[in-house]
């Protein structure tokens, strides 16, 4: 690149303007990233889910409890591979604030149903073994400081109540960074001998996997066909069916957030574009010279694009950059008010051709002119 | 001496393209930041509307929302005994209430989303301010359904005078109430003794209570009687205090979103205006030097630039929030953890919040005009003014 020294020495004339720039660009897509890993947080759930997992619950209302007893009815329908059930415990770690999900669980199963939450072997065996046990996920042991062997007490109001106490026998792991890593799990045994007489025997849901994502539809049908007319009729809904309706429950504020954010980005740009394009139409008396002594039209739109392009993909990447070393820390501001917030790969060359894009965008418009500009006319304008 | 404010105004007129970059900048900004705040606004007022300062909320000791609670009877008359409670005609106004959560189909997706729906005692009109904006009360023992305003444009199926069918039961919307805006518009209402039964819950028990006092200040009076009483293990709250508390998780995410978003965008309008005011002050350097020459001192031409930022920001700030005012009022929705069912609520723009907007606009001004204005008075007069 013999012309670098051209390009650099131009970059460099104003220096402020240039950190300037490159300052807002960098905002600009630290603004993009951040608002794309919370998009995704608010996403999370269907995303995350087995496309091979179905979730039965009471057709009447999420709230009621069915029976354990189906278990066995559903086991029967073809294609079930295993299932699991859980019961949403509505407990209280300490105070009311240190919300995380509780779950009762089948020990025997869970893993199979859900085989992405890792939990090592020993840890595994020795929660089987001890019948107050309790495994948690990563993110909520280590937002509480948990250490495995840590005696935990959680108040309920539920299931008559009181102040239950488990052993933390292991920490589970997502295989992958957006898996839920805050629920916290104990012994259906443990559970059904303390809760009342009349609520014994009685499940929140089942999750359940199926041989093959094609069977997911046909096992529904069956599963909800067998219930009908029975005391407790089921909805059976995929697992990605049944997180997207939570979803949509959240209403447009997510499309608010959106909608707004893009607005936001999309100015950011603009403002930064013009700028750019201002620091080349200051210079149109520069660039005649440049024509006048030889240069090619051509030369002089690849020294504009290659200006702009080398603020763009400096700011962009150093805006990246920073929401790489921000993302955690506003993770943990959010705790347990959003899902997992991962800046994903997908994130960050988005955001890269978003920058690339606005570079050229801006700089192709000015370069042009200059390309064609007529040298006698832009050199008698002062 | 100062520099006449006509030059400023003159000034962002014959600079007019890199003046709207900046404006539009910090427009941006403030609209960003006044819309999810009125946001937040929006979902506390809905919940904090639900609560009237006269009612005061009977759970089960522990339990953080309705769904949790669990009374019986029993207790309920107890509960109806104690002092500080209003009685009229009908009796103690105490009403018991049991709360579940059904899905319905939204008119907007056609996808389910739930509905809390409240088993209330016939005696409720007058225990919470609730006006029957069509249609009648439901009659005690009879599977009618009561239909909130917001629930009934949310939901389909939900209109005055149609039957829908759940939990086996077959239901007829009789009535729309309108509780003027609170979270109870987004409920369905029906007879308590009935929803107990198409729930399959245990009879006789119920998730709260619901109290209307004789008077606000008899609060104490009667959460004094209430929970020394050894037959009763409640907890009592003011509505208001319960409503207030539940909308904390929401306000707290989006005013974090928000402040985080509308933060960033800050500084990215700052380096906007920072631009702008920086090439002003380089294309100016004549004129700078010439007004020096004349006799104005540094410290007019640093305050000359400053309110010129000022102005530039002040644009942006009210531009910003005019362009979101048509939001006031607009209605939507979201889920509250609280009860897993969904809530609608409006955007409320107050003028005070309008006034933050201004004034975060022109903090942008300041931190964006003054390195600029300092340097302008910096300039070197006689080498600024023998430059072309």
């Amino acid at each position: 690149m013999k012309f670098s020294g051209l390009i650099f020495a131009n970059l460099f004339r104003k220096k402020i303007r240039l950190l300037l720039t490159i300052g807002s660009f960098a905002v600009a897509l630290f603004l993009f990233a951040f608002l794309a890993v919370v998009r995704n947080a608010f996403n999370r759930g269907a995303d995350v889910a087995g496309a091979d997992r179905l979730v039965v619950i009471d057709r009447v209302s999420i709230i009621n409890l069915i029976p354990l007893k189906y278990r066995d009815q559903i086991l029967q329908i073809p294609g079930v591979k295993c299932i699991t059930h859980n019961n949403w415990f509505g407990g209280v770690y300490q105070d009311e604030k240190n919300f995380f999900p509780q779950f009762v669980i089948d020990p025997e199963n869970q893993r199979q149903v859900f085989p992405e939450l890792k939990v090592p072997d020993d840890q595994w065996n020795a929660f089987l073994k001890d019948r107050e046990g309790a495994i948690a996920g990563a993110r909520t042991a280590e937002r509480f400081h948990w250490k495995i062997g840590d005696r935990i007490p959680i108040k309920t109001t539920l299931y008559g109540g009181g102040s239950w106490e488990f052993n933390l026998d292991g920490i589970y792991h997502g295989e992958r960074p957006e898996n839920d890593e805050t629920q916290f799990w104990f012994q259906w045994d443990y559970f059904e001998e303390r809760i009342p007489q009349v609520v014994k025997g009685q499940i929140g849901w089942y999750v359940l996997r199926v041989n093959s994502p094609d069977d997911s539809v046909r096992v529904a049908k069956a599963i909800d066909e067998k219930f009908a007319n029975s005391p407790n009729e089921t909805k059976t809904e995929t697992e990605s069916a049944f997180a997207a309706g939570w979803v949509k429950q959240f209403g447009n504020i997510q499309f608010l957030i959106m909608t707004i954010g893009t607005v936001v980005f999309f100015t950011l740009l603009l403002v930064t574009g013009n700028t750019m394009a201002i620091s080349v139409r200051e210079r149109t008396s520069e660039l005649a010279v440049l024509k006048a002594i030889g240069f090619s039209g051509r030369a002089v739109l690849f020294f504009v694009l290659a200006e702009s392009l080398v603020i763009a993909i400096v700011g962009g990447l150093l805006g990246l950059g920073l929401a790489l070393l921000a993302v955690p820390a506003l993770a943990n501001a959010l705790n347990g008010m959003l899902p997992q917030l991962v800046l994903e790969p997908s994130i960050l060359v988005l955001g890269l051709v978003a920058a690339l894009l606005v570079g050229i965008a801006s700089g192709i418009l000015p370069g042009l002119s200059a390309m064609h500009m007529r040298v006698v006319n832009a050199l008698r304008r002062v | 001496m100062a520099i006449p404010l006509i030059y400023n105004v003159r000034s962002v007129k014959a600079r007019w393209t890199s003046a709207i970059v900046a404006v539009i900048g910090i427009a941006g900004t403030v609209g960003v930041f006044v819309a999810m705040l009125s946001l937040a606004r929006g979902f506390r007022a809905t919940l904090v509307a639900s609560g009237s300062p006269g009612n005061v909320l009977v759970m089960r000791a522990g339990s953080t929302s309705e769904m949790m609670g669990g009374i019986s009877l029993d207790s309920v008359k107890i509960v109806q005994d104690a002092p500080g409670i209003a009685r009229d005609s009908t009796g103690p106004l105490v009403t018991q209430e049991v709360v579940g959560v059904i899905p319905f189909p939204l008119i907007s997706t056609g996808t389910d989303a739930n509905v809390q729906v409240r088993g209330v005692s016939p005696n409720v009109m007058r225990i919470r301010k609730v006006n029957i904006a069509q249609g009648r009360m439901f009659n005690p023992g009879l599977s009618e359904l009561l239909v909130g305003k917001n629930a009934s444009t949310t939901y389909a199926g939900l209109t005055l005078g149609n039957t829908l069918v759940f939990s086996g039961t077959r239901w007829t919307v009789v009535g729309i109430f309108d509780t003027g805006g609170s979270a109870f518009d987004s409920e369905v209402w029906c007879d308590s003794a009935i929803l107990n039964q198409v729930l399959k819950r245990p009879p006789n028990i119920f998730q709260s209570v619901t109290v209307h006092l004789a008077s606000p200040d008899s609060y104490n009076q009667f959460k004094d009687a209430v929970t020394t009483d050894p037959r009763l293990n409640v907890d009592v709250t003011r509505e208001i205090d319960y409503y207030a508390k539940q909308s904390t998780r929401f306000t707290t995410l989006i005013t974090v979103l928000g402040g985080v978003v509308a933060f960033i965008m800050a500084i990215g309008a700052v380096f906007a205006g920072l631009n702008t005011m920086y090439s002003a002050v380089a294309e100016r350097g004549r004129e700078i030097a010439t007004m020096r020459a004349l006799g104005f001192g540094a410290a007019a031409v640093v305050v000359s630039f400053l309110v010129e930022a000022l102005l530039i920001s002040f644009f942006g700030g009210v531009i910003g929030c005019v362009a979101v005012l048509p939001l006031n009022g607009l209605t939507t929705a979201t889920i509250n953890w609280q009860t897993f069912s969904s809530l609608a609520f409006a955007f409320k723009i107050t003028p005070e919040l309008l006034v933050k907007g201004v004034m975060f606009a022109l903090v942008m001004g300041i931190v964006g005009g003054l390195l600029p204005a300092v340097r302008a008075a910096s300039l070197p007069v006689a080498s600024a003014l023998r430059e072309l």
